[in-house]
């Protein structure tokens, strides 16, 4: 206890100085989706103000998040601890180019998946909370880019993973019951093991800040386990991504939610297992990420195949946007195996690519449906008649997901084929390629069954409605991103390459975080 | 002391494990359980355990004197136990509505989602 009066030196362990207003940033991405969450919950009767203050507070999120990447593309990374603790006591927030470019990515697609719900979502979703959700996932997301503490990254993980429950069982429907059940309970299996790793983590370094264990874990040598503990995370994480053989709880679950909520499932969630591999492996555990290159090439060529083979033999427009998630993870793993610059790079521009054309695929499978009554392909016929706008949509993003020019997709695969043949992983560079093709046939049986069939011999027709403008539009921003990331790749190309070259390179990271050098 | 509880988050673990193995959904949840609180005592064995000092600087001093008890360990499992807290009672709800809506809570039966005579997409037309 302190002696009135006597003045105590706290400099050692405390920033004297007041956190500077600019620095707030780095948190507002956090900050506004939580109060905004918060608030929307206690104007739970008024829902009729719910939609749009969503789509406020998320384009803000967009302006924030991309004010935070202006700052880190120009000055390198940002950090601010809570509490005025000096790092690493208090937990520190850190972001860095490939933090803040995910956390803009994301919000952008949120936005739109935001916009895309305001008509579609009807009274009862509201009331139960649809928005509130929404808004708290976005947090979870949005804490899990920014974070510069592991066991920080966990509770975000927590956070949007419980409100994701609260996405998937809205309506609970029987098969919502149902694939929730198997979502939540593997997905809790995941971040358990998650915090298993943490736990270890912790014993090993006594830290858990990530500036500080980046620059330990290259001092500390053969004196700990660290392979198991790279093991561990790459489980964890593994999990999380939906990455074979973890792989069996996203086409479980991701379709049987409204399209919106498939949408945010499949564009944000995985990506966020992806990141934190990247952060955890690549940049913390360099020496055994690269040691364990082997095992992810193998899981990446195996997701790759078997989520574009699946795909192939989906009949539900939805369960194949599932499969084809799975099979962009792949794709993400192949760059993370590959390593370097060229294969990270990849890996980072194909998270951006993917987030907003997976939510763009889901999407539009909730077009079809409003257009042509169905997600079946058994059912589904003329569309290219009954709405030609639609095709053109689903034309460009089936080109996009497949990677396919002029589609987005086509450019990070270019890099990460080219980096595989660089280091000589044929094996790689063959699974990209064929679950590109794999993944082409499949959606082109989607086109070719659902919008150029005239008719089905011997099924009545279903009868379709007319679509939401709202839900137009948010797939047209979508598919406007995904045309302009496949014509202009360079400054994507440019964000990637700065973002991987700082998880190759920690020193910039670290000295944001310990300004005056080393660690505590 | 270490040894004591290490050997008792392995018996945790083995016990979790095992229960999530089965196809009942209510066992899988108890699993998941133990599996939980494995963890915490595992984090806790992991922060060194130290009895009976607790973690105060005396006054006139900047650090403590001799080694002491580790306050972290604490902060990190009280999060991990409200998280899973939380957590199990959704879960438990969740599979209650489950049992409710599909009529069985043996993970076999509960193809609602994933329809076992889906059938192959259509081949031409």
């Amino acid at each position: 206890m302190a002696v009135q009066g006597e003045i105590i030196d706290k400099t050692a362990a405390m920033i004297a100085a007041p956190v500077p207003a600019a620095d707030w940033l780095v948190i507002a991405p956090v900050l506004l989706p939580i109060l905004a969450g918060a608030v929307l919950l206690m104007i739970r009767h008024s829902v009729r103000w719910h939609a749009v203050l969503s789509v406020a507070v998320l384009a803000v999120l967009v302006g924030a998040n991309g004010l935070l990447l202006r700052r880190v593309l120009a000055e390198g990374p940002v950090s601010m601890t809570m509490g005025s603790w000096l790092p690493p006591f208090g937990i520190s927030f850190t972001v860095d180019a490939l933090g803040a470019v995910f956390s803009l990515t994301a919000s952008i697609v949120a936005v739109c998946c935001c916009v895309s719900s305001v008509r579609d979502v009807d009274a009862t979703g509201r009331r139960y909370g649809f928005y509130p959700f929404l808004l708290l996932m976005m947090a979870g997301v949005s804490g899990a880019f920014l974070t510069g503490d592991v066991f920080n990254l966990y509770v975000w993980f927590e956070v949007f993973l419980i409100s994701s429950f609260g996405l998937l069982i809205l309506g609970s429907e029987k098969s919502q019951i149902d694939g929730a059940t198997k979502y939540a309970i593997l997905n809790l299996v995941g971040t358990t093991l998650f915090l298993i790793a943490t736990g270890y983590l912790y014993g090993t370094f006594g830290t858990l800040n990530m500036a500080d264990l980046a620059t330990k874990a290259g001092q500390i040598g053969d004196a700990a386990p660290l392979m198991t503990l790279a093991s561990l995370f790459l489980l964890a994480f593994a999990m999380k991504a939906a990455a074979f053989p973890v792989n069996f709880w996203l086409p479980a679950s991701y379709h049987t939610p409204p399209a919106i909520t498939g949408a945010l499932f499949g564009g944000l969630l995985t990506k966020v297992g992806i990141y934190a591999l990247l952060r955890i492996l690549v940049m913390i555990f360099a020496v055994e990420g690269v040691a364990l290159a082997g095992v992810i090439g193998w899981v990446a060529v195996a997701t790759m195949l078997l989520g574009a083979l699946g795909a192939l033999a989906q009949s539900d427009i939805r369960r194949i946007a599932g499969f084809l998630v799975i099979s962009g993870v792949g794709t993400m793993l192949a760059g993370i195996a590959l390593g370097g610059n060229g294969g990270l790079s990849g890996a980072i521009f194909y998270a951006l690519h993917s987030m907003p054309a997976l939510s763009a695929l889901y999407l539009l499978g909730g077009l079809v449906r409003q257009r042509g009554g169905s997600f079946s392909l058994h059912q589904l016929s003329g569309l290219y008649g009954a709405s030609p706008f639609l095709t053109l949509l689903a034309f460009i993003i089936s080109l996009a997901v497949a990677g396919l020019p002029p589609g987005s997709g086509l450019w990070p695969k270019v890099m990460l084929v080219r980096a595989a043949l660089d280091s000589g992983a044929w094996q790689i560079a063959a699974a990209i390629l064929l679950s590109g093709f794999l993944a082409t046939i499949a959606l082109g049986r989607v086109f070719i069954l659902a919008f150029w069939r005239t008719e089905i011999a011997g099924v009545q027709a279903v009868a379709g409605g007319s679509m939401s403008i709202m839900g137009c539009c948010a797939v047209v921003i979508l598919t406007l991103a995904m045309l302009a990331m496949g014509v202009m790749p360079e400054p994507f190309v440019r964000v990637s390459g700065t973002a991987a070259s700082g998880l190759l390179d920690a020193s910039s990271y670290v000295r944001a975080v310990f300004p005056g050098g080393g660690g505590s | 002391m270490e040894a004591v509880l290490a050997i008792l988050v392995g018996l945790f673990f083995a016990g979790g494990i095992y229960l999530m193995l089965s196809r009942h959904i209510i066992r899988i949840l108890l699993g998941v359980v133990l599996f939980g609180n494995a963890v915490n005592l595992l984090i806790f064995t992991n922060g060194r355990v130290m009895r009976g000092v607790p973690p105060i600087i005396a006054e006139g001093l900047d650090v403590p004197a001799g080694a002491v008890a580790n306050p972290l360990p604490q902060a990190l499992i009280l999060t991990a136990i409200v998280i899973s807290f939380s957590f199990f009672a959704f879960l438990l709800v969740l599979a209650y509505r489950a049992y409710q809506q599909i009529g069985t809570d043996d993970t076999d039966g509960m193809r609602v989602a994933e329809p076992v005579a889906d059938g192959l997409p259509p081949m031409g037309y």
